[in-house]
């Protein structure tokens, strides 16, 4: 697959603080891309510089073969974004809304209506465009954003944290929203979050990202294993003869005992492996006690490269900081 | 260019829809004016009616004031339009603006255009209104001077949402506002000669009063709509164009570097 951007030591600097610190990575065409991380991590950053709302303090970055400093108007026209603090206009509908993003980015009449009509129904707010988009929810706020992104059909689409404060059900419909655009409208779509579940649902590729720095990239399945895959807890009864059997195994990695008969066996597929272990136990005359199988989450990868949590942060210091620096 | 055209003509159709909705907008703009006529033109102008009579050669106080208040409303509603754009910075519609692959002097020129015609629209309405309380006699005036005090009008509200802008780009929070009304708008009105004409005012005011780009407006538009004979139409018609060169080429400057949102 093509890359459709390209980020090359991009660096932003507020003063001392650096949000953004030398980042280079690749996007590829087609993909859903996740930047996971903290509040306060640069995700925000990395989005508006990529989509020309600041300019980088130094490095550069291309956006469908654009770069984002010298070829702007250019860089706007591929991409759509959806900012994580809401842009509409609520003193006008939202078909307004829509209709008025359709002209400014000169979509053409006949199709900036089909465009309205189709993306109104892919977020299903057919039924509220005449409404005042000031007497709409935060979730229809929302979902009227990301219609309005769909209009002119950018290459590139940014979601800025698109389901934070949403309830659980209109999250889980925002993702399906976000799956089928990347599908059916091959759109390459680039989100930031700091909600685990969302990175490994919806990405097929994950960035790590910490006090400005990108520090691991894969799909969410590559950095789980970079742990050491699924761990399995088993408890025997004759755990010297269990772990014998258990390094024959060619699907075990790793095999570590404890006392009191507590074995942990790190593999790449764990479910796959617990009945076949619990056979040849069997065939052994070795008694399972109990077992037990732990995937890492993308937290556990978090933690182990960052020694820290991400944490639900609400209006705390690292989200005061952030709004600072946002948008400047 | 037909980009440009067509955001120009956006920016403007989103003042039109967001005038069309504010009705309490429309009917609040009007109470001010017709307050500062009905109580300042009628108790003025009946307290210094001789010594006024004097000054502007037998013209009434009311018919004095009317092209005043005219500038009045085009000064009030252009600036603090164009300072509105403060609130699309505090909720975000002004990133949806940057964003879009649109020059920025298509921005200001849709913002310009837009809020003029919205301020010209109110200046309008007052008009007919003047005409209806026989303040301003519609016969006497002619087309062709009717169509100047129209060019008039327009000018005197590009200039000022120019300004307007231009105040904008420099603020960073809303605290400006209260400040930017009190030591700009209000002084660059009285000094407009609105009220008093500034031929017979000390030396200290007329030099003000010719650095005030609304001056020329009030004095075109007064010899235009009442026959008073003031610097003359030639003048005041150069000037304003001046003065909307300049506002528009700093504003244009100036919102170039304009923030997304308040910091």
């Amino acid at each position: 697959m093509q890359s459709i951007i390209r980020i090359s030591k991009l660096t932003k600097k507020y003063g001392e603080f650096v949000a953004v610190n030398n980042i280079t990575f690749d996007i590829k065409e087609g993909e859903i891309f996740g930047l996971l991380g903290p509040n306060g991590a640069g995700k925000t950053t990395t989005i508006s510089m990529l989509s020309t709302i600041n300019e980088p303090t130094s490095g550069s970055a291309k956006v469908n073969g654009h770069d984002i400093v010298k070829d702007k108007d250019r860089v706007r026209a591929s991409i759509g974004i959806v900012f994580q603090d809401q842009s509409l206009d609520d003193q006008l509908t939202g078909r307004e809304n829509l209709d008025l993003h359709g002209r400014l980015y000169g979509v053409p009449p006949d199709e900036r209506k089909r465009a309205i009509i189709r993306s109104l129904k892919i977020v299903e707010l057919e039924d509220k465009q005449n409404n005042l988009v000031k007497t709409y929810s935060g979730g229809m706020r929302r979902r009227l954003e990301i219609a309005r992104g769909l209009i002119h059909k950018p290459k590139v689409l940014f979601l800025d944290e698109p389901t934070v404060g949403l309830d659980p059900q209109t999250r889980r419909r925002l993702w399906s929203y976000i799956m089928d655009l990347n599908k059916k409208e091959d759109m390459t779509i680039i989100l930031t979050t700091h909600y685990i579940e969302e990175a490994e649902f919806l990405c097929d590729r994950v960035g790590i990202i910490d006090n400005g720095k990108v520090i691991k990239i894969g799909t969410p399945d590559e950095l789980k294993d970079s742990l050491g895959g699924d761990i399995i807890t088993a408890v025997v009864s004759n755990q010297k003869a269990f772990e014998k059997i258990a390094n024959e195994n060619p699907e075990v990695k790793n095999v570590k005992g404890y006392d009191k008969g507590k074995v942990d066996i790190a593999t790449k597929n764990g479910s796959k492996l617990i009945p076949e272990l619990i056979n040849i136990a069997h065939q052994n005359r070795i008694d399972v006690e109990s077992i037990m199988l732990k995937r890492p989450s993308l937290e556990d990868v978090f933690i182990s490269l960052t020694g820290k949590e991400i944490r639900e942060e609400s209006g705390d210091n690292t989200t005061t900081m952030r709004m600072r620096f946002r948008g400047r | 260019m037909a980009g440009d055209l067509s955001a120009i003509y956006t920016l403007w159709l989103r003042e039109i829809i967001r005038f069309k909705r504010a009705r309490s907008r429309v009917i609040g703009g009007f109470v001010g004016p017709l307050m500062w006529i009905a109580i300042m033109g009628v108790g003025l102008g009946a307290a210094f009616s001789g010594a006024f009579a004097q000054a502007t050669h037998g013209e009434t106080y009311l018919m004095f004031v009317a092209p005043g208040v005219i500038g009045m409303i085009l000064l009030f509603g252009s600036i603090f339009s164009a300072i509105s754009i403060i609130w699309d910075r505090q909720f975000g519609f002004m990133k949806e603006i940057l964003v879009a692959p649109i020059s920025r002097m298509s921005i200001v020129l849709g913002k310009v255009i837009g809020s003029a015609t919205v301020s010209l629209i109110n200046a309008l309405v007052l008009f007919v209104i003047l005409v209806i309380f026989g303040v301003i006699n519609v016969w006497t005036i002619g087309i062709i001077n009717f169509l100047l005090a129209m060019v008039f009008m327009a000018l005197i509200s590009t200039a000022f949402v120019s300004m307007g802008l231009i105040i904008v780009s420099r603020m960073d929070s809303f605290e400006g506002f209260q400040l930017i009304s009190n030591f700009l708008v209000t002084p660059m009105f009285f000094l407009s000669g609105a009220f008093f004409p500034i031929n017979t005012a000390p030396d200290w005011m007329k030099v003000l009063a010719y650095i005030d780009p609304l001056y020329y407006g009030v004095d075109g538009l007064r010899g235009l709509l009442t026959g008073f004979k003031g610097l003359g139409t030639n003048i005041d018609l150069v000037v304003l164009i001046i003065a909307n060169v300049i506002l528009f080429i700093v504003a244009s400057i100036l919102f170039r570097r304009i923030k997304a949102s308040l910091s």
